[in-house]
């Protein structure tokens, strides 16, 4: 890798990391400064390296540079001897100057401490996943906003509150106690999970973009269940989960952005790599006496791994599904249980349940009723079809109700 | 909506109980219906089960095992539903597997406090 390419990777890696270290460094009232002065590192990178070449080690460079910078700052403002001082946590004699800890061990604790600050129930759920990504993935306002379908002054704002908000209650920047974690582990994971569908089932055509965003989802509950603190099943259930879904990212969409549903993609394109180790976490995730939504969405995940049709698949699915509707209702959850039920039990009794299910604002219920329609009564699928394109919000969906239209309408002429 | 409790009773006598294979069959159809209930949003509280072995107290401290030896019909299981009225909480009951071994459901409507005063 040259410096080119060699940047935007660190900034990937290793600005999580930096930026961690020195807000659990600094505290919560001066995260800003810890990302200006990583900002400032990667940049002093970006120039130096181009012209004296990449150093032999590039992330201890960084390291390096960002220390230096803190101390920098801290002479610089001489908010050292005013109030930054008494903050920070550091066990070194009075003579010396507190230097942020690099050691892979503060590494993993800051790193933890920042997620564990970033996912508080202080602030809305949106935001949290906004700030996580701003905070612990590097993005900008702006691509926060690409990714969201939103604007930059909204996603400007939602971030600025949500940070006052943890800097009012003066929010301690510190790795949970272990008696805390399991209280606080479920709305680290929410988070965490809204953020992986975000990038999943965004309507964004931005799919690098939507890509990004899965893989630091990932990077972050990986990091979860990797530290003894917090591994959990329940950790281990959510990336099983979501190796399983961005198995298939290869094969879900077309050259033009097309939504390629599950039925039509060509199974050579998922990642078998991931299903593999998707299977071995929900394995490993099956101990212990709580059963998460995680565990159930994973088991789902994992029967779709298989794309040959089976009355063993779709009986656990449907199974699957009416657990999980049990833990907490969604509306996309009734729609999917309702077509495993046709698949399970036929389509005259999943006309009849999906019926029952009322959600005549949601476009995917008339693309449900649409298709169980289809070969039953198809001027009645026809109509549904029509109601589902009415209601679509975005153009790959419009564009795919259309070629159920068509598919429809060619196989009733013909 | 209302929350409505459905109370399922059949009868307990040994000639009565399913084999192995019907009973198989009806945790099936029990899944299929409560998800289904689930599914439309209708569940008032998470569904439990509860045990089929059970304990009497009598006046005179006097506890037993089972109300068996007495009554030929006892609660198979209870379920929390959200209803418009009476007539949508039947709408919902006619569907419970209990009925296909004869047994039954009772439906009683969560009263609140100006209701009762």
């Amino acid at each position: 890798m040259n410096g080119n390419e060699l940047i935007p990777h660190l900034f990937r890696t290793e600005y999580r990391k930096l930026v961690s270290v020195l807000c659990y460094h600094f505290g919560i009232q001066h995260i800003e400064t810890a990302e200006d002065i990583v900002s400032d590192t990667f940049l002093a990178a970006s120039e130096s390296w181009g012209m004296k070449g990449v150093p032999e080690n590039p992330v201890a460079w960084l390291y390096t540079v960002a220390k230096n910078k803190t101390r920098n700052h801290l002479k610089r403002n001489k908010l050292f001897e005013q109030k930054l001082s008494p903050e920070i946590r550091y066990a070194g004699t009075e003579s010396e100057e507190p230097e942020p800890d690099f050691s892979d061990r503060n590494i993993e604790d800051s790193q933890l401490a920042m997620i564990f600050t970033v996912c508080n129930p202080l602030v809305s759920s949106e935001a949290q996943v906004a700030l996580a990504l701003n905070l612990l993935c590097g993005f900008g306002a702006q691509e926060i906003a690409d990714a969201f379908l939103s604007n930059r002054e909204v996603i400007y704002k939602r971030l600025n509150r949500a940070r006052e908000k943890l800097k009012e209650a003066d929010i301690a920047i510190a790795p949970p106690a272990a008696a805390e974690i399991d209280a606080r582990l479920d709305n680290v994971l929410t988070t965490l999970y809204l953020l992986f569908n975000e990038g999943y089932y965004s309507a964004s055509q931005n799919t690098i973009l939507r890509r990004e965003l899965c893989a630091e989802a990932m990077r972050l509950v990986y990091l979860l269940s990797e530290n003894p603190l917090t591994a959990r099943p329940s950790v281990d259930a959510l990336l099983a989960l979501m190796c399983f879904h961005s198995s298939r990212f290869e094969a879900r969409s077309g050259q033009n952005g097309e939504i390629i549903l599950y039925d039509d993609q060509d199974e050579t394109l998922w990642n078998r790599e991931l299903i593999r180790h998707g299977t071995f976490l929900l394995e490993r995730s099956s101990t212990g006496n709580v059963l998460t939504k995680y565990h159930l969405e994973a088991n789902i995940a994992y029967w779709h791994t298989h794309k040959q049709d089976s009355a063993e698949k779709w009986e656990n699915i449907l199974q699957l599904y009416n657990r999980l509707l049990q833990l907490e209702y969604s509306p996309m959850a009734a729609l999917n249980r309702t077509y495993a039920l046709s698949k399970a039990n036929g389509k005259e009794e999943a006309i009849r349940e999906a019926e029952k299910l009322g959600l005549d604002d949601n476009h995917f219920y008339f693309s449900l009723l649409g298709n169980l329609y289809s070969d039953v009564d198809n001027t009645k699928a026809m109509q549904y079809f029509r109601k589902a394109l009415e209601l679509a919000h975005s153009e790959a969906e419009r564009r795919l109700i259309t070629r159920n239209i068509e598919r429809l309408s060619s196989g009733a002429t013909g | 909506m209302t929350e409505f409790l459905l109370i399922f009773r059949r009868d307990i006598r040994k000639e009565a109980q399913p084999s192995p294979e019907q009973m198989q069959a009806a945790v099936k159809h029990w899944q299929d219906w409560i998800g289904g209930i689930a599914a439309q949003n209708r569940l008032a509280r998470q569904p439990q089960r509860w045990s089929a072995d059970a304990r009497v107290v009598r006046p005179g401290n006097l506890v037993t095992d089972g109300p068996y030896a007495e009554i030929k019909e006892a609660i198979g299981g209870l379920l929390f539903i959200k209803a418009d009225d009476f007539d949508d909480a039947a709408e919902i009951a006619k569907g419970c597997p209990i009925l296909e071994w004869g047994g039954n459901v009772e439906i009683r409507m969560a009263v609140s406090p100006e209701d009762a005063a």
